[in-house]
């Protein structure tokens, strides 16, 4: 148990603990938003647009922290413990590397991926004028091009912006309340992230036809360095405790049609004495008990 | 006359039907693939590459119709789920989505089952199953329902108890009071006892397998590599005993401390070694000349580093040859100036 060096001397405390524990089914990964020592504005502008879109579940922090986060990672990974996030966007400027971007998650406190972009445009959601969306939204990702899957690091990259703007993850969800959606294009080796207001409109069938309104930020990003974990750490992040797997139902099988068969499995059973009382068909005809009986007569059916 | 009508009315209707159905519909080349768990669509056609290179308007424009149709697939496929209406007749149109297909890392590492403790394996043994208590007891006095302990519990707050009967057989003399403070001390730290001791359990069965098996590329450090082949050697039924050593591996016999360096005597034990020792730190804390002799500590290094540096120059030599010789010849002289001067120092 977490608490195992110094027990909780009130519920809250405890809980707060227990919040942070692992656990089978995990909480929704929280992002925190942090500015380097050499921010600009275009830079604050974008941690601030993103914390916007990902409210509730994300920290950003008003002070620069003059950190680096390719050469040393303690920092960020003693802030990731501090607020128990586990995914987080480190902005920073130098003539080197301007409107810099580290987008990046954590395994266990550590950090797992790390992939640093820049900025080449970027508007904001001040910028543009036309109604938001309500905060918390769930938003649809889209990715699209080639490059997101055959390339690794814009696999991983994809793999990072769908943990990073994924939200809570829900068992239902309402129809009416698919606003947001945000679509990430790769071309040229340049990133395009547009977020757009989906308006439903009547169409003849069930299903609306969509509009799109330009809405939220939109940035020209362009991938720079990478840090990604090695494969087997990788993998052992990935792995699902068993617990979670679907139990599977024995002596169920589906067909092609969709009907469901199942086995019943029986024991034995002598057939001549099954329990045949009542069952009028099954009755022993005339034929039949004189051939057993060996020629004997049938005795006579009354009448009347 | 009135059959053609009619034709001409079903092929109208017909007309309408499929200009709905082209409203909602998106001609792709390759299909999207979509994980509804996430509301993701993932599309692998490659973008049009020529329009996108123009200039900002058109590109926005091309940007904004591929995510309108990407949007329309998935909107499409998110509306065919099974809806229903949450909430009654009148409530919004909800539709259950499936469990999230993509693979993501996971946050923190699945949490190990603990082993169970005392108690729980005797419960098991035994068959005693919990039973649940109810969080309110009847209180005679007070005639109400009050908690079971806490706040204003039911029996009077244990602190203001003003009266201690003196059990069958106890000593008349006894303070009652002090009795009952001693024992709820003594209770509270068994319980603190049972309780590290059961973690002391769960910690020591979760170390006991080697947590982190070594490194599938190969990256072993020795350390590693002996700690691993320490354990595998102990892994046998006769843990260990009856194994046979490899030609060069050193005979080594199991430490009683089980890899730890220092030692602690314990706390209570033998009083006069405790009593010699504090004496003996007495002493060497009052002494005029200090303990440590400095020229003889700078002497036993300096003599250390003459060997490092002989073993490490053997080996070069042996590696480089003819050209490693020229260059060490310059690199001779420099140490031995060098040395010669921390020599001197102490003395002087």
């Amino acid at each position: 148990l977490i608490y195992s060096c110094r027990k909780p001397k009130t519920k809250r405390a405890k809980r707060f603990l227990e919040k942070r524990e692992p656990k089978l089914k995990e909480n929704t990964k929280n992002a925190m938003l942090i500015k380097g020592g050499n921010a600009n504005l275009t830079v604050t502008e974008v941690l601030k647009d993103i914390y916007a879109v990902k409210k509730p579940f994300a920290v950003l922090y008003k002070k620069k922290n003059i950190t680096r986060p390719f050469e040393d990672q303690t920092s960020l990974e003693f802030f990731s413990k501090k607020s128990d996030c586990s995914l987080f966007l480190f902005g920073s400027h130098n003539k080197k590397r301007p409107n810099n971007l580290i987008i990046g998650r954590m395994f266990d406190y550590h950090v797992l991926d790390m992939i640093e972009l820049g900025v080449e445009k970027f508007v904001s959601l001040k910028d543009v004028k036309n109604s938001k969306c309500p905060e918390g939204t769930k938003p649809m990702l889209i990715f699209a091009g080639d490059m997101f899957d055959v390339n690794e690091e814009y696999r991983r990259l994809k793999s990072l912006l769908i943990d990073f703007f994924r939200g809570p993850s829900v068992p239902s969800i309402r129809l009416a309340g698919l606003e947001y959606v945000l679509h990430f294009t790769a071309l040229d080796g340049k990133i395009y992230m547009r977020s757009y207001k989906v308006l439903l409109k009547k169409s003849g069938c069930k299903v609306p036809r969509i509009e799109l309104e330009e809405m939220g930020p939109s940035l020209d990003l362009v991938m720079r360095r990478t840090h990604l974990a090695s494969d087997d750490l990788y993998k052992l992040s990935l792995k699902q405790p068993k617990a979670l797997k679907p139990k599977k139902k024995k002596n169920i099988s589906h067909d092609v049609f969709g009907t469901t068969y199942g086995r019943i499995h029986m024991q034995k059973q002598d057939l001549s004495k099954l329990q045949t009382r009542k069952m009028k068909g099954l009755k022993k005809r005339p034929a039949e008990k004189s051939a057993e009986s060996g020629g004997v007569s049938p005795k006579k059916s009354k009448s009347g | 006359m009135a059959a053609v009508r009619v034709e001409e009315v079903l092929a109208a209707a017909e007309e309408q039907e499929a200009e709905k159905r082209r409203s909602v519909t998106v001609e792709k080349e390759l299909e999207l693939e979509f994980d509804l768990g996430n509301l993701l669509a993932l599309d692998r056609n490659p973008p049009a590459a020529a329009g996108l290179r123009g200039d900002v308007p058109r590109r926005e424009a091309l940007l904004r119709a591929l995510a309108r149709d990407n949007t329309q697939l998935l909107v499409a496929q998110l509306w065919e789920l099974p809806a229903e209406r949450a909430g009654g007749a009148g409530g919004p149109l909800v539709a259950r989505l499936p469990e999230p297909a993509f693979r993501l890392p996971r946050e923190k590492p699945p949490p190990r089952p603990r082993p169970p403790t005392r108690w729980e394996q005797f419960a098991r043994l035994k068959g005693i199953r919990r039973r649940k208590r109810t969080s309110l007891v009847w209180d005679e006095e007070a005639k109400e329902w009050r908690r079971r302990w806490g706040y204003r519990r039911a029996g009077g707050d244990p602190a203001r108890a003003w009266l201690a009967e003196v059990p069958e057989g106890a000593d008349p003399e006894e303070d009652q009071f002090a009795r009952l403070r001693r024992e709820k001390r003594e209770r509270v730290a068994r319980n603190e006892l049972n309780r590290l001791r059961n973690l002391a359990r769960a910690h020591r069965a979760g170390t006991a397998v080697p947590a982190a098996p070594l490194h599938p590329t190969g990256h072993q450090s020795r350390e590693e590599l002996g700690r691993v082949a320490r354990v595998a050697r102990v892994s046998t039924a006769s843990l260990g005993r009856f194994q046979p050593r490899l030609p060069k591996e050193p005979a080594e016999p199991p430490s009683r401390s089980g890899g730890k360096k220092r030692r602690f005597e314990p706390l209570l034990g033998n009083l006069a070694a405790e009593r010699s020792r504090q004496l003996e730190l007495l002493r060497d804390m009052g002494r005029k000349k200090p303990v440590l002799d400095i020229t003889r500590a700078v002497n036993k290094q300096l003599r250390q580093e003459e060997a490092e540096a002989a073993a490490a120059k053997g080996k070069k030599q042996s590696k480089r040859g003819k050209r490693g010789r020229r260059q060490q010849r310059v690199g001779r002289s420099s140490k031995r100036g060098a040395r010669r001067q921390q020599q001197q120092r102490p003395a002087g």
